[in-house]
């Protein structure tokens, strides 16, 4: 196996380019500055049939690239990706207008789709007696799979594939793992990956998680998200989304680009244990083979973005998976993104690594917030917890991204 | 409802499908599609707002029926006159 800086330019793939949409930043600068000032993006939050709850909601402007009509037309995670890609762009400085849109592939990784405009279906209907005559002619194309992805295409005029990525909460890195795949095999040269969320317009979601006692409840809803802290008791749903511009190394440096990192490894494997409970080993071995075919040693990493939902049982078993990996480790720090902005889902992945990649040029890890007692089970070297920590130069970061049936990502970046 | 309520009902419905356009100097005589931005999905979505609101039935065949402001009016005119505007 090559690893990653051994291989040419034209198989080196690179970031070039954020956008974004967060609970508490609606840009990669306002993502950052949020996390470092320890600022939430959790509110409370209401939603037909199950009622008062908590939620990491975003106040993206939608019709900065969008018309009203195509608000009404598209969903909320078309209007979350376009607002997304449309931002990368704009950051790459890439010349759009002339641009080959043929050249360019759009990786979008989502969660779950259509539960919300199915729900809405459901619910209207039932204003009627249940009267299908009165079921939307625009149901159809508001939840095929491909849907926030194709929103992209169709308000970007991207000529180029477009697709979603369904892989649970592991979607947002397995969003950026296809579009670096796709960029190696040349079927683009500019490839528009990440991960988008509009999971808290879905009361199922909600209610989903209460039924399997995994849903978090506190009185402050900027403390509810506590991963790792022992009075955890669930996760906060998010909604967001976070598109990167990725491109072939010699590419970016032919134009010149910024470039914000190197995905220099990755992996995806499965635990085939189990539908919901996750499995440390087999999250021990993606993590494992991604550093491997980055060719680094665990103490090589600087900082591991995890997983972390908030789940009693969830946190423990990543830590267990992180210390079996990182545990001689005196260089690696630890934080937990989901802390802040609760559980993104679908751009989980891609949110949460954007809100570290500044660490390359700061050299400070931000904590992860809420844990006024640390879980002893969850105790790991190198956490940083509830202020920002300057750890010196970074130079690699891991990104933990996990998910329902079993499904592990990881993703790691360095810097050129 | 006389044709004056009906006409004010579709452009009603229209704000909601066109919330882009000005319908202001919207004329009654030519093509809805000369003047406006929509498409087959928007004039099916004029055909499901006067099935919610009224529970007219329109067939497909008839959609035609619905290619100008006066075409509509008249053609809904026979179906809506004894009907009270919805609220």
């Amino acid at each position: 196996m090559i690893a990653g800086q051994q291989l040419p330019d034209s198989q080196r793939i690179v970031l070039t380019g954020i956008g974004l949409a967060a609970p508490n930043g609606n840009s990669y600068a306002e993502l950052r500055e949020s996390l470092l000032a320890c600022r939430s993006g959790v509110s409370p939050y209401e939603i037909r049939y199950f009622g008062k709850t908590l939620a990491g909601i975003c106040d993206f402007d939608e019709r900065r690239y969008q018309k009203r009509k195509d608000v009404r037309r598209g969903t909320r995670a078309g209007s979350v990706g376009v607002y997304a890609a449309r931002e990368a762009v704009a950051d790459a400085g890439l010349d759009w207008e002339n641009c080959e849109k043929s050249r360019v592939g759009i990786y979008v990784g989502v969660t779950e789709h259509g539960n919300v405009e199915t729900e809405n279906e459901i619910y209207e209907i039932k204003q009627f007696d249940y009267d299908i005559k009165v079921w939307s002619h625009h149901h159809n194309p508001r939840t095929v799979a491909n849907n926030p992805a194709g929103e992209i295409a169709l308000n970007m005029s991207i000529t180029g594939p477009h697709y979603t990525i369904g892989a649970a909460c592991a979607a947002g890195n397995a969003g950026l793992i296809q579009g670096a795949q796709m960029l190696r095999l040349g079927e683009c040269d500019l490839a528009l990956a990440g991960g988008v969320s509009e999971s808290i317009h879905t009361f199922g979601i909600f209610a989903s998680f209460s039924s399997q006692g995994a849903l978090a409840t506190h009185e402050d809803a900027t403390q509810a998200s506590r991963p790792f802290d022992r009075d955890r008791n669930g996760i906060v749903v998010a909604e967001g989304g976070c598109i990167y511009t990725m491109e072939r190394l010699d590419d970016a440096r032919r134009r010149d680009a910024k470039i914000y990192g190197e995905l220099v490894g990755y992996a995806l494997n499965t635990d085939a244990t189990d539908f919901v409970l996750p499995n440390p080993e087999r999250q021990a071995q993606c993590l494992e083979l991604a550093l491997k075919k980055a060719g680094l040693a665990a103490e090589e990493i600087d900082i591991v973005s995890t997983h972390a939902t908030g789940t009693s049982s969830g946190d423990i078993q990543e830590c267990k998976a992180l210390r079996a990996v990182f545990g001689k480790s005196e260089r690696t720090h630890f934080n937990n993104t989901k802390s802040y902005i609760g559980h993104c889902m679908g751009a989980a992945g891609a949110l949460e690594l954007a809100g570290n990649l500044a660490a390359f040029d700061d050299g400070v890890c931000h904590p992860t917030i809420n844990v006024e007692n640390l879980d002893p089970e969850c105790e790991l070297n190198g956490l940083v917890l509830n202020q920002p920590r300057e750890i010196g130069p970074v130079k690699y970061v891991l990104n933990n991204s996990f998910g329902m049936l079993g499904i592990n990502s990881v993703v790691i970046i360095g810097k050129l | 409802m006389t044709p004056g309520d009906i006409r004010e009902e579709i452009i009603d419905i229209l704000e909601s499908i066109a919330p882009d356009e000005d319908l202001s100097e919207l004329q009654d005589a030519p093509n809805f599609r000369d003047q406006l931005e929509l498409d087959s999905m928007d004039f099916l979505d004029i055909v499901m707002e006067l099935r919610k609101r009224y529970r007219i039935q329109i067939p497909e065949e008839e959609y035609e029926q619905l290619a100008s402001m006066q075409s509509t009016v008249a053609y809904l005119e026979p179906i809506m006159k004894d009907m009270a505007k919805a609220s």
